[in-house]
């Protein structure tokens, strides 16, 4: 499927101090990331895609040659895609706080020698896209063609259009909202509860326990799983079918389909990530609130200078379409150039990274369209 | 600029008599703004500033094929996210007959748009008064090419059915236009032979206030 081939994540440091929302200043950082295709001579052609909750730099192309899993947004990023590489200089990060690459509460604390654990700041959605920008002036970026990102790379994205105005000429939203809703948060409490209850949590000290805080996190990500899909789609993916059995054992083991799906997604979720990084990164999730740092939705959106794509699906009830049309209802009102498109799709929140064929149609249209003649390079 | 036939409706719609009325560079919603095709000829020879409303997934893409910003949305719901008069013209072309509540559309749009630009089907039309009076059975024409039971035109109406309905909502007629194939009349009275020999009315509205 991958037509980028192999890539390989790159890392930048930054050492001097970023101020974080909280007041802390906060050094050294290190950011893993990728880039696909060629930034041209006025550097005005660079597209940043921002990944969701758990996500990493990889977005697309292959780390191997037998690399069977290409990155998390391949299906969109490559020669004549989506974001086409022909035309586009697409770049990735991972975010501030993550697991894979990016400094996080994984990381060793050049002071101590020791990994950060919980004494690493707790950040926001701002100071994450604030991190993003280093990498992207040190790239030699001038300007952003566009900001793309699903969930939270949306919030991302979208406070990317609010802090930098004049960097960012488009911004596509998808599947997200202007602040976390009080059901989101409730989830995200309960993932949350589940890492800091299991007892290998230590209060964040286990990085060199032999015991993890697997069991925690693996639930977390078992509740998180269940916010991604819908009721439709857990009916098409599992129905009530049994799991490897004909009859009901009559006891606490695994009978169902789902409940298997969700262990299983839960297994391997704790190889990949870190439940400090689950914790600070659904806290800066929960505190994002656009609305109540701004004093009001318009207040936020006001001095934006970025067309804007908003997309949402109609089963998703983690970030519904209600709340994408707060955005463009916003917008207009701010006489903001802005499109809307509310794709069908039966598979609930997951389907940004599902529903290609209409979502590609929506975003290689708006790309193509929405500043045509404005790449010099 | 020839007619041209939405492929949607098969509704018969002459965009280019709405093109006359909008002066270059006006702020322009189109409701129901189907695949664009109207907004971007308004772009394209007026240089207006457009925006389209869209309840259909595939049109929504039609129209940002064009490179138009279009919302999709069911314009039924109202135009909440719009300001008061922030539009030169609010167009509502071959829509009104399939709103499910056209009285609240047109409140809506009258609010939002400084002018608007209505147009439908004269139900009053006199081939469609004889193929009723003949047949008996619900008429159809190239206008109106749906059975009873599948049609999306649910509030079918008449050119003086819209001169009552415009002075029972103190609603100000700026102009009326009666089109047949052949023939363009233009009137702000009611004239039983528009009523009679006009396919299609195009209407220039405001607020009266």
């Amino acid at each position: 499927m991958s037509n980028i081939g192999i890539v390989q994540t790159q890392y930048y440091t930054i050492d001097e101090k970023i101020k974080f929302e909280s007041g802390v200043e906060f050094s050294p950082i290190t950011v893993a990331y990728e880039t696909y295709g060629q930034l041209n001579e006025a550097k005005d052609n660079a597209i940043l895609v921002i990944h969701a909750l758990t996500g990493d730099a990889h977005a697309a192309g292959i780390k191997c040659q037998d690399d069977k899993k290409p990155g998390w947004w391949d299906a969109l990023i490559g020669p004549d895609k989506t974001f086409d590489t022909n035309k586009y200089f697409v770049v990735c990060t991972n975010i501030l706080g993550g697991c894979s690459g990016t400094t996080g509460p994984s990381s060793i604390n050049p002071q101590t020698g020791k990994p950060y654990g919980i004494t690493f700041p707790v950040f926001t959605i701002e100071d994450t896209i604030k991190v993003q920008k280093k990498v992207l002036d040190y790239l030699g970026i001038k300007s952003l063609y566009s900001v793309a990102g699903g969930s939270m790379g949306g919030m991302q994205a979208m406070q990317f259009a609010i802090t930098y105005p004049d960097f960012v000429k488009s911004a596509i939203l998808i599947a997200t909202t202007s602040r976390l809703s009080p059901q989101a948060i409730a989830f995200n409490a309960v993932g949350r509860n589940s890492i800091i209850s299991d007892p290998n949590w230590n209060n964040g000290d286990y990085y060199d326990k032999e015991l993890k805080p697997d069991r925690g996190l693996s639930i977390a990500r078992m509740v998180g799983h269940i916010t991604y899909l819908c009721e439709e789609a857990m009916y098409n993916k599992f129905g009530r079918r049994l799991q490897n059995k004909e009859h009901y054992d009559f006891n606490f083991d695994i009978d169902f389909q789902v409940e298997s799906y969700l262990q299983h997604q839960g297994q391997i979720f704790v190889d990949r990530f870190d439940a400090n990084s689950y914790l600070y990164i659904t806290k800066a999730v929960d505190y994002f609130d656009l609305e109540t740092k701004y004093g009001s939705l318009e207040n936020a959106f006001k001095n934006t200078k970025a067309k804007f794509l908003v997309i949402s699906f109609d089963t998703d009830w983690l970030f519904p379409s209600s709340q994408a049309k707060e955005i463009v209802s916003t917008l207009m009102k701010l006489n903001k150039d802005v499109s809307y498109c509310e794709i069908k799709s039966p598979c609930g929140h997951d389907a940004f990274l599902l529903e290609y064929d209409v979502q590609s149609k929506i975003i290689t249209s708006f790309l193509n369209n929405h500043i045509k003649g404005e790449i010099n390079g | 600029m020839d007619n041209h036939y939405t492929q949607s409706q098969g509704l018969h719609v002459n965009y280019s008599l709405i093109s006359d009325i909008i002066e270059n560079n006006s702020k322009v919603l189109d409701l129901g703004c189907g695949d664009g095709y109207l907004l971007k000829l308004l772009k394209d020879s007026k240089n207006i500033i457009g925006n389209g409303i869209e309840i259909s997934q595939e049109q929504v893409i039609s129209c940002l094929e064009k490179g138009l910003s279009v919302i999709q949305g069911d314009i039924d719901e109202g135009l909440r996210q719009f300001s008061d008069k922030s539009y030169d013209y609010v167009i509502l072309n071959q829509t009104l007959q399939s709103a499910c509540n056209p009285d609240y559309v047109m409140e809506e749009m009258l609010r939002v748009g400084k002018k608007c630009i209505v147009s439908f089907p004269n139900f009053a039309y006199w081939r469609i008064r004889f193929k009723f009076f003949i047949t008996g059975n619900m008429p159809k024409s190239k206008v109106l090419p749906f059975e009873w039971y599948n049609t999306p035109n649910i509030h079918l109406l008449t050119i003086k059915d819209f001169f009552e309905y415009a002075k029972s909502r103190n609603i100000k007629i700026l102009q009326g236009i009666y089109t047949t194939k052949a023939t363009i009349k233009k009137g702000i009275q009611y004239s039983i032979f528009s009523n009679i020999l006009a396919e299609e009315a195009i209407f220039i509205i405001s607020s009266d206030k």
